[in-house]
Formats: C-alpha cells, structure tokens, sequence
C-alpha cells in the first residue's frame, strides 16, 4: 500500500496522496450532501405524501401529486399545471435564443474595442450583477410605467390603453429576463469571441464563402464553447426563474417558478410544491442530456 | 496581358511603412518567391493580392483587369495560409469542397473536382477524416488542395512549410515545385528561408524593410547580389570592406584583383565561403595568407574559419591541414561580388 510514487513532480507515498485528497474533497462533499442530496432525497419523499386540512404534511404516500400535476383533479381533466410547465420551457427558451442573438453583436463590439477600453465594456456588462435581483427588476417597473417614453409610444401604437403601464405582460417578463440573463451569456461567450482566429474568417472569405457560411463554418464553431457555456447558464436557472415573472408578469403569465413559491408559500402545500420541483428537475436534467447529446464532440458539462 | 501587375503599391500600419512603393510584374505561370526577414513585409504584400488588405496607394492588376478594388471573395486568387486555416469541424473532403460550395457548384462536379484535386495530392484515403487527425503534412496537403481545387489564377502561399519539421519541408519544397510545373499555375510563395526560396522559384525578390532589395532569378541573386544584405540574407558571405585605388581593391585581408569596376571609392566586395579554394602553394592571383583557427563539421562539408579577416571557407575535406596551418587561399577575381554601394 505505501507505494512511493512521482504526483507531477512531487515525491509522496501513495497513502499520503490518498490522504491529501480526502482532505481537499470531504469540506465540498459534505456541504453537497447536507445541502443539496439530503434535501433533495426529502424532496422526493415528500412529494408523495399529502396535504392535511391546516397545511400539514400528511404521509399517506400517493400517486395524488403526480396525477394532479399531469391534470387530473377532482372535475376532470384541465392541463392548467402543464401548460404552465411548458410555458415555462417556451420562457426560457426564448430568453436563451434572444439573449444569444444580443450577444454575438454585443461581443464582437467589445472585442473590437481596443484592450484598455475592453474592459471598461465589460464591466458596464457586468455591473447588474451588483445589483440585487428585486431592485434590478423594481426599476422596469419604473422604465414601462406609464408615464415613461415606452408606455406612451405602446399607447400611441395602440398596443395597451392610454395611461397603462407595460407591466405585467409577457413583453415584460421577456424584457426582465433578457436584461437579467443576457451576462451569462454574453461573458461566456466573450471570452471564446476574444479568442477567435480571424485567419479561418479570411480562409472563408478567400474561398468565396456568403456572410452565412462564414458564420456557419468559420465563426460558430469556434464560439461554441463560451455559447453553450451561456445557453446553460441561462436555460437552466430561467426554467425556474420566479422573481421576474412573479413581480412583471404576476397572474398574468405565470411560470412554474411561481407555481412553486406559491404552493411553498400562500397555498402551504408542501408536497404538491415538491412534485412539481421533481417534475422540474427531471425536465431539466433530460434538456441537458439531450443537450449534451446533441453537441457530443465539444467539451460541455 | 497575362501575369500579375503591381503598380506603386503603398501600405502603412501606423507610422511604420511595411510596404514601400513595390513595383512587380509576376508573369504567368511563374513560381514567384518573396523572401525577406520578418516584419519585411512580404506578407503584408501578399495579403495585398490577395485582397485580405487594403493597400494605400497602388495598383493591383490581374490578367490586364484591375482588381485594385475588388475584395477578396470575388478575386480568383487562392490562399495557402501559414496556419492552413482547415475547418476543424469539417471532413477533409469538405474543407477542399468548400470554395465550390460556397460557389453553388452542382454535386456531381463537386465530387469530381475534390476527388481529382485530392488524388493529385495523394491523400485521396484520408478524405473522410477530419484535419485534427492528420499529420502537419498532410494537412498542408489538404489546404493546397482547397485552394488548387477552385482553379486560381494565382495562388498565394504564405510560408506553408514552417510548420514542417526540416527532413520533410525540403521534401515537400521540391514536390511544390513539381506540382507547380505540372499544372503552370502562376504560384506566389512568401518565406524566409533561402534555401526553399532558392529550390522552389523561376523567380525571387528579396525583400527589406518594406522594398525590393533585389529581384530576379535564383541564380542571380545568389551569385551576384546587388547588397551586402542580400548576400548575407542568401546564404553565407565573406564581407571585406577596403578602398578602390588603381584598379586594385585594398581591403583588410590584402590587396585584391577584381572584374568589375565599382562606383565607389569605399565600400565593400563579397565572397561566398563555397568560392574560395585552398591551396599549399601560392596562386597567381590574389593569393592571401591565412592560418587556420576552426573547423566546424557540417556533414556535407566543413566550415573552416581562417585569420585574417576571419574568413569562413567551405571545403570537402580537411586532409591536407589542421588547426594552426598556414595555406594559400585563392580568391578568383570572377567570384568576387562588388557591392553597388
């Protein structure tokens, strides 16, 4: 066992090697167990139990939850939960697809910068991450108010009626969501774009390529990496987004990640909320499957 | 008029000028070299033609069109990059297909094209793979091909063969120069190392800080550069400076017989250590006195190293001397380069 052995340079005993990675391992281990397997494994225990007449957790463990979230209730069929689930999917996939687009121009004009101005680009990018979430989304209330130039021109175009805000409509939960999600994957994306060997654009340019096969053959596969850095960050963590939808969409457009604070909160149904946390968490993790699948060949997860 | 014209052609990054008012005209069907040290701007020059660069004054004109104007994509000019610049994510075949396809050239032909163009390049077996799993050579291979296969009229090839370890560039430089001669495309090569420069071209202008030092075939400029810089950028040179009086150059290793008049009184004539023969008697002319100092073994000859001067000799054999010999050196006037300045 006590193997003597050369670790990049460094002369160690096997066993003490062994030893210097427990030691390193077991703080991140621990915390992954406590805070994320433990309450995980509760949560699906407890998405089979019921509810009691106070908001107790009831351990009858059913099927109920299940059924209910697929649509069936005590008067039929009504696929209220799911269309909200989908919707949810559809949310984030538009704010991912729209948050790509703003991004590619956005980077290549901040690459194109020269290096001591970059960064003072990139900060300005940066700088809603200092911003607490709540705050950033209170201040659309104050942008599409109807007093501000958006409101006034929605009203002019006769989008909503005169002396109405913007919110809360679909318009702004994309808005929010665009303006809260569009970092992730502009920075990721930046950093392959800074990157970029021009020389495959002028090989494209050279071999009379249209501006879309440029694109296609000498742009995206080398921004790749940072983009499906960017579309995870933003997929994932917008599926379950509630702040923006909860305060600039409200009843309006409600989204699973409302759903779920609600039966958590107000409607004090702990184990309807758990299921649909599941119901969430398994979509999420087959989109990245997929996803993974799909893009075999580059370095994702 | 067949052949590529360039007319005064300026470029400046900034304030420093990479290409100074260069004037060519490249013929039809030539293997063409740019040879220069870095920063001499013979790619700059290059990219010139090949509409990757906007010049700031001057004319480019192809087969009696002006193509000053056009960008790239619309000239019939091809490039080999150094880099190669192979779609990573694209199968041999097609990254040499690509050009046609961007063209919208029917399938069958495509097929046809890439397949005759990757046959002449024998790597025809490796069409379905992809460039990471190829060898540096044979990549170079596949961006010839992609380029060859859209049919240039010139094609541009910005030192293709760096990447190469030495056995096999001065393989490739001679089947690049047969390739050539099959096809008689007109083929525009940018290096630094003479030697390829040397092996592969009809014709080379050396080039320095921008201008052409010197323009014309490889015998000429290696056997009678105009420039100190030239015969030393070409190979090796034994460089004496001296003056010019009565017909004879008196220079600091003796006074010395030569063919040519200079235009100078000071100044500098050459000789290439390859020239100068040893001798233990002493020749009729220009006969210098020398000691031996060194002997450096070079597999093909020996590179000996001789007071005064130093001056470098290249011999076959070291047989007949060794360190601290005195031997008669034999300077033939006719071998002796006359600097123009």
């Amino acid at each position: 066992m006590n193997k003597v052995m050369i670790w990049y340079g460094e002369l160690l005993s096997q066993k003490s090697l062994i030893k210097r990675g427990l030691f390193f391992l077991t703080p991140g281990m621990l915390w992954l167990i406590l805070f994320l397997i433990l309450p995980g494994l509760i949560l699906i225990v407890v998405s089979f139990a019921g509810r009691g007449a106070y908001g107790q957790l009831v351990w009858d463990f059913s099927l109920e939850n299940y059924k209910r979230m697929l649509g069936f209730g005590i008067f039929g069929w009504t696929p209220d939960y799911l269309i909200i689930l989908l919707r949810s999917i559809w949310v984030a996939v538009v704010t991912t697809v729209l948050s790509v687009l703003l991004s590619y121009p956005l980077c290549f004009f901040i690459a194109g910068k020269p290096e001591r101005t970059r960064y003072l680009w990139l900060t300005i990018v940066i700088i809603p991450f200092w911003t607490n979430m709540v705050i950033r989304t209170y201040a659309w209330f104050l942008i599409l108010a109807p007093e501000m130039p958006l409101a006034k021109i929605a009203s002019w175009l006769k989008i909503i009626s005169p002396g109405m805000p913007l919110y809360p409509s679909a318009f702004a939960v994309y808005l929010g969501m665009i303006s809260m999600f569009l970092p992730f994957v502009a920075l990721p994306l930046f950093s392959s774009i800074e990157r970029l060997d021009w020389t495959l654009v002028e090989a494209a340019q050279d071999l009379y390529a249209s501006n879309v096969r440029i694109f296609v053959h000498a742009i995206l596969p080398q921004t790749l990496p940072g983009l499906s850095v960017g579309v995870i960050l933003t997929l994932v963590p917008a599926m379950g987004m509630f702040v923006v939808p909860d305060l600039l969409g409200g009843a309006k457009y409600m989204l699973v990640g409302n759903l779920i604070q609600q039966q958590f909160g107000t409607s004090r149904d702990w184990a309807f909320g758990a299921t649909i946390s599941m119901c969430l968490m398994v979509l999420t993790m087959f989109s990245l499957y997929v996803y993974k699948r799909k893009s075999k060949g580059v370095e994702l997860l | 008029m067949k052949g590529l014209f360039l007319k005064g052609i300026n470029k400046s990054f900034g304030s420093v000028r990479a290409v100074d008012n260069v004037s060519l005209e490249i013929q039809s069907g030539e293997f063409f070299t740019l040879l220069g040290p870095s920063g001499c701007g013979k790619t700059t020059l290059l990219r010139i033609i090949a509409g990757l660069e906007l010049q700031n004054s001057g004319q480019v004109i192809l087969d009696g069109e002006d193509i000053t104007t056009l960008p790239a994509i619309k000239r019939q000019i091809n490039t080999v990059f150094q880099s190669y610049a192979l779609f990573p994510h694209l199968s041999v075949f097609e990254n040499v297909a690509f050009g046609l396809r961007s063209r919208k050239v029917p399938n069958p032909e495509v097929e046809k094209r890439v397949n005759r163009a990757l046959d002449m390049l024998e790597i025809g077996q490796m069409s379905k793979r992809f460039p990471h799993q190829l060898s540096g050579g044979q990549n170079q291979r596949v961006a010839l091909a992609r380029a060859l296969v859209n049919e240039p009229k010139v094609l541009l090839l910005d030192e293709p063969m760096s990447a190469l370890d030495a056995k096999l560039r001065s393989q490739v430089q001679v089947e690049l120069r047969r390739l050539q001669q099959k096809l008689g495309q007109t083929f525009i090569l940018v290096t630094h190392d003479q030697d390829e420069a040397l092996v592969v071209s009809d014709r080379i202008a050396v080039m320095k800080d921008g201008k052409i030092a010197q323009f014309g075939t490889p015998n000429q400029v290696y056997d009678y550069p105009d420039t100190r810089f030239v015969a030393e950028f070409l190979g090796a040179a034994n460089v004496f400076s001296g003056t010019y009086r009565d017909g004879l150059f008196h220079s600091e290793i003796g006074i010395l017989k030569f063919d040519r008049a200079p235009s100078w009184e000071h100044g500098e004539m050459a000789i290439r250590p390859e020239w100068i023969k040893i001798s233990d008697t002493e020749p009729e002319i220009n006969g210098v006195r020398a000691t031996v100092r060194e002997i450096i073994y070079r597999g093909t000859n020996l590179d000996i190293w001789m007071d005064p001067g130093p001056i470098r000799v290249r011999s076959a054999t070291t047989d007949s001397f060794k360190i601290g010999d005195q031997v008669w050196l034999e300077i033939a006037p006719s071998e002796l380069v006359v600097f123009d300045e």
